[in-house]
């Protein structure tokens, strides 16, 4: 019978070890799998055991805090958002339901402790293996609070974006984006959070307007224009022009900005610069059809157009500026291979298919203001280890050389003469100079405007740029409406 | 030294209070050894030990999952112990006379399988008819069934083992009814893993006293064309297996516990798929133990069933791969040991009964984790000596006992030898 025992013994152990292999296959090699799949219950609960790093601007000003909760043994850690609705999309939020956006997402392996180096995977282990918490790296923030807080009630309830940034290092101190939502209020109240509304109408809170809003630049983008009839060599600044209230392109009239009373403005003979203070289409206009479109879209990208501006915040929240067409998949980036089928008079002015973000064009600014290279933007200054030491210390960069910086100083002289006298006085700052330039775009609706307002400041010894947009303003045009918010933020970043 | 490992994971897990059921355990433990030095000084030394570290571990993993269970079950193995003592000291001069009884342990057998399906005391448990409550008390009856029927198998097998080969109607009748009753027994409870415990069993020891391939082969095929007629038969089974082959859909399927359109993952394989999420979350390591994560965020436990048909997927998470693996290679020399017995017993019965234990125990732990792990349909049985139930805990100690009392005599007759 002993033949048969060693035999049912045989059968024994190699169904034990079927249930050895079968254990392997399902913790080694197909763990991750399962780890991914969006019914894993445990997976959802498990995010919260870890202690994630906070996101503060400072000692007291923190952003996204952890309130701790026991549950079935275990202690989890939930997020709370101290500042409401400040800064509520950059910041983003992470909730129960595995989902997150703004830096709580793009920067979650470093909030989680997860990003991979060799002593940090080793510091989790011991962690895990003593039962203690594992803890999440703290982000230190660019952004000023005093500032943030007068943009966002400046916009109040219209909706619309501020960005502001130091114009050399690129370290943006105000991301604004109305209407705002409170991150607390994402888990419970989700469905409530999307039904928000701004004066717009249709004003989804949840969208980060200052990185992925796209409007039509307007007069704004004449800082481009003129960047690249300077730059190119085929106007200076004292080039001048005749304007009799439009410009005549493809045998039409394309009309400056109305007067008060319905008839266009008319200007007579005036310089670029004098074209420029005050914003008359028709010498852009004619300036676009000198240089052509190539060279306006080509001095477009050496801005940052046609790219997605770099920060910290998810990819799919940052939106790159530039002309758009429209396809059946939606709105799509075009870069047309024949720029001579682009409208270039009034591309000049920014109209046409040309949209552009408040980021971008806050980095438009700050190349003026920093002798024509681009700066790098970003958010994050810093991010601290648990245990005090730095992880990462952001330095500055720059995404290279725009113009000359003689052409800078140009645009610089033109920008200050158009807050001085022009069309952007409402920014004007007692004691400092303001270089800006104003702009307010057609949205295919009679009177209702984008209103703009880009600048920097002081204009001799650059600090802040700022971009301001503000969307379906009635009658609302830049000068009159974004000029005084982009002032005030300046005011409390020059003086705070 | 790996029940020192336990006793400090206890010990660093849950305050000083677990100290004391630390103590109190290693003392009935003390109490178990004594006993069995006193009644079987020749018993396979290994068996017991390995016993009381399963039982360890299964204590500690339902203490973690639930405080209360844990005392409930420390209960059941302090009647446990006091069963396999029984036995021992009734059975230490010879326990070959239970094959005398070995028709009153069919009927037994029979009894006790039935007994769930009786009016009154019988109670149904996730559509399963296997518990039999008196008192305060709830019993599996099944699982001392099961060892009544490994005796009967036994003695019978040993005894007509030569004449079987013959195919006379008279030598297999017997073994064919109360089989066949068995069978039918389980069938009627919706108790498939047991269904496929026993028929196990019964083929080993079939094959094991006989020899011949032909009958397992038969016997197979028997169970094959049964398999299919169940499966035809009971959506509770077809459920069963859908389950395990698609667990996870892509597309909303017809849930028949809410009666509306879900995901299978989200309906009738929650338990299946969440328990595999269990498993995968341990990864080699495992989260560690009293750190896994068996709640929502909210509160709620996120497998039912943790704690007894489940309790691998707990084990697995917390332990990882090192910890999972070393739990079953308890069970291997568990086995090994069981089936060393066997081959040095003396005598045909002894050798049976030995094997028909070991196989068993094997077996049952092969059905519930094949199950878990989706090597095969899962039916809810319970991991010997470490899931939560008294029926299951007492059970595997009188399998201890028998394997022990069986290798004391087998040890002591190679010792008079000398």
């Amino acid at each position: 019978m002993n033949r048969q025992l060693t035999r049912l013994a045989i059968v024994s152990v190699l169904l034990l070890v079927t249930l050895v292999v079968a254990t392997t296959y399902w913790q080694a090699w197909a763990s991750g799998g399962l780890q991914a799949r969006q019914d894993n219950a445990i997976q959802r609960v498990v995010q919260f055991t870890i202690q994630r790093g906070l996101i503060q601007t400072g000692p007291k000003a923190i952003f996204a805090a952890n309130k701790k909760k026991k549950v079935g043994g275990q202690t989890l850690f939930f997020r709370r958002y101290p500042q409401h609705k400040l800064a509520a999309q950059t910041i983003g939020y992470s909730t129960a339901s595995r989902s997150q956006a703004g830096l709580e997402r793009s920067m979650n392996d470093y909030l989680t402790g997860s990003n991979t180096n060799l002593s940090n995977a080793f510091k989790r282990a011991l962690d895990k293996l003593g039962g203690g918490t594992v803890k999440g790296n703290s982000l230190l923030l660019t952004l000023r609070p005093g500032a943030q807080r007068i943009a966002q009630q400046l916009l109040g309830s219209r909706c619309g974006a501020v960005v502001a940034m130091n114009p050399h290092t690129g370290a943006v101190y105000v991301m604004a984006s109305t209407p705002s939502y409170d991150p607390n209020s994402i888990s419970a109240n989700y469905a409530k959070v999307l039904k928000i509304r701004g004066d717009c109408g249709a004003g989804h809170a949840l969208l980060n307007r200052a990185t992925s809003g796209l409007y039509t630049p307007g007069s704004t983008f004449k800082i481009i224009t003129a960047a690249a009839a300077l730059d190119s060599g085929a106007f200076t600044p004292s080039s001048m022009f005749d304007d009799p209230g439009y410009c005549t392109e493809y045998g039409q009239k394309v009309s400056n900005a109305n007067n008060p009373d319905q008839s266009a403005e008319t200007y007579g003979r005036v310089s670029l610069a004098q074209g420029f203070e005050h914003s008359i289409n028709s010498v852009f206009c004619n300036v676009g059809m000198k240089i052509g479109a190539k060279t306006i879209l080509d001095y477009a990208k050496r801005f940052g157009f046609y790219k997605t501006p770099p920060l910290e915040t998810p990819a799919d929240e940052r939106a790159p500026s530039g002309l758009y067409k429209y396809t059946k998949a939606g709105r799509v980036l075009d870069d047309p291979k024949d720029p001579n089928s682009v409208d270039p008079g009034r591309l000049a002015f920014g109209q046409t298919t040309m949209l552009a973000t408040p980021l971008q064009m806050a980095m438009v600014a700050a190349t003026v203001a920093n002798g024509g290279v681009v700066p790098k933007p970003f958010v994050v200054q810093k991010i601290v280890a648990p245990d005090g030491s730095t992880v990462r210390d952001t330095k500055p960069g720059n995404l290279g050389r725009a113009i000359k910086p003689q052409t800078a100083a140009d645009l610089t002289a033109m920008m200050v003469a158009a807050v001085q006298g022009g069309t952007g006085t409402a920014a004007q700052i007692p004691g400092i100079q303001v270089a800006g330039k104003t702009g307010t775009a057609e949205t295919g609706v009679d009177h209702v405007y984008t209103a703009w307002f880009v600048c920097f400041a002081p204009a001799d010894n650059p600090q802040v740029a700022v971009a301001v947009v503000l969307e379906k303003q009635v009658n609302g045009f830049g000068g009159a409406v974004a000029a005084p918010i982009a002032k005030a933020v300046l005011q409390a970043l020059l003086h705070g | 030294m790996g029940f020192a490992s336990v006793y400090i994971a206890r010990k660093s897990e849950i305050s000083a209070a677990s100290l004391t059921y630390a103590a109190f355990f290693f003392a009935l433990y003390l109490v178990a050894h004594l006993v069995a030095r006193y009644t079987v000084p020749y018993a396979d030394p290994y068996l017991l030990p390995i016993a009381a570290l399963l039982t360890a571990i299964g204590l500690t993993e339902i203490y973690r999952l639930g405080p209360s269970d844990a005392f409930k079950q420390g209960l059941w193995v302090v009647i446990g112990v006091a069963v396999f003592a029984v036995v021992l000291l009734g059975l230490r001069r010879d326990y070959r006379l239970l094959e005398n009884y070995k028709y009153l342990f069919g009927l037994g057998a029979i009894a006790l399988l039935f007994m769930p399906l009786l009016p009154v005391i019988g109670q149904t448990v996730n559509g399963s008819r296997l518990w039999v409550h008196a008192g305060g008390l709830q019993f599996q009856p099944g699982e001392l069934g099961k060892i009544a029927l490994i005796v009967f198998l036994a003695a019978y097998l040993r005894e007509k083992r030569e004449v079987l080969a013959q195919g006379r109607l008279k030598d297999w009748g017997p073994l064919l009814v109360i089989w066949g009753g068995a069978m039918l027994v389980l069938f009627a409870t919706g108790d498939l893993g047991s269904a496929l415990l026993y028929y196990g069993i019964f083929l080993a020891l079939l094959y094991a006293a006989t020899a011949r391939v032909a009958y397992v082969a038969v016997a197979v095929g028997l169970f094959v064309a049964g398999a299919a007629a169940v499966y035809k038969g009971t959506p509770h089974v077809r459920t069963r297996v859908t389950n395990w082959l698609h667990p996870w859909t892509t597309d909303k399927v017809y849930c028949a516990l809410t009666g509306t359109q879900t995901l299978r993952q989200d309906c009738g394989s929650y338990q299946e798929v969440q328990s595999l999420y269990s498993i995968g979350h341990g990864g080699f390591a495992g989260t560690g133990l009293g750190t896994g994560t068996f709640t929502t965020s909210s509160g709620h436990q996120i497998i039912p069933e943790l704690n007894t048909d489940f309790i691998y997927s707990a084990l697995a998470q917390e332990l990882g791969l090192i910890g999972a693996a070393a739990l079953l290679l308890l069970y291997m020399v568990f086995v090994l040991r069981g089936f060393r017995i066997s081959l040095f017993a003396g005598d045909g019965f002894s050798k049976l009964l030995a094997a028909g234990l070991t196989f068993g125990f094997a077996l049952q732990t092969f059905i519930i984790v094949g199950g878990i792990l989706r090597v095969l349909p899962l039916t809810g049985i319970t991991l010997p000596l470490v899931s939560y139930g008294g029926s299951s805990i007492v059970s595997s100690f009188i399998v201890v006992a028998g394997l022990m009392l069986i290798s004391n005599r087998a040890n002591a007759e190679v010792e008079g030898v000398r």
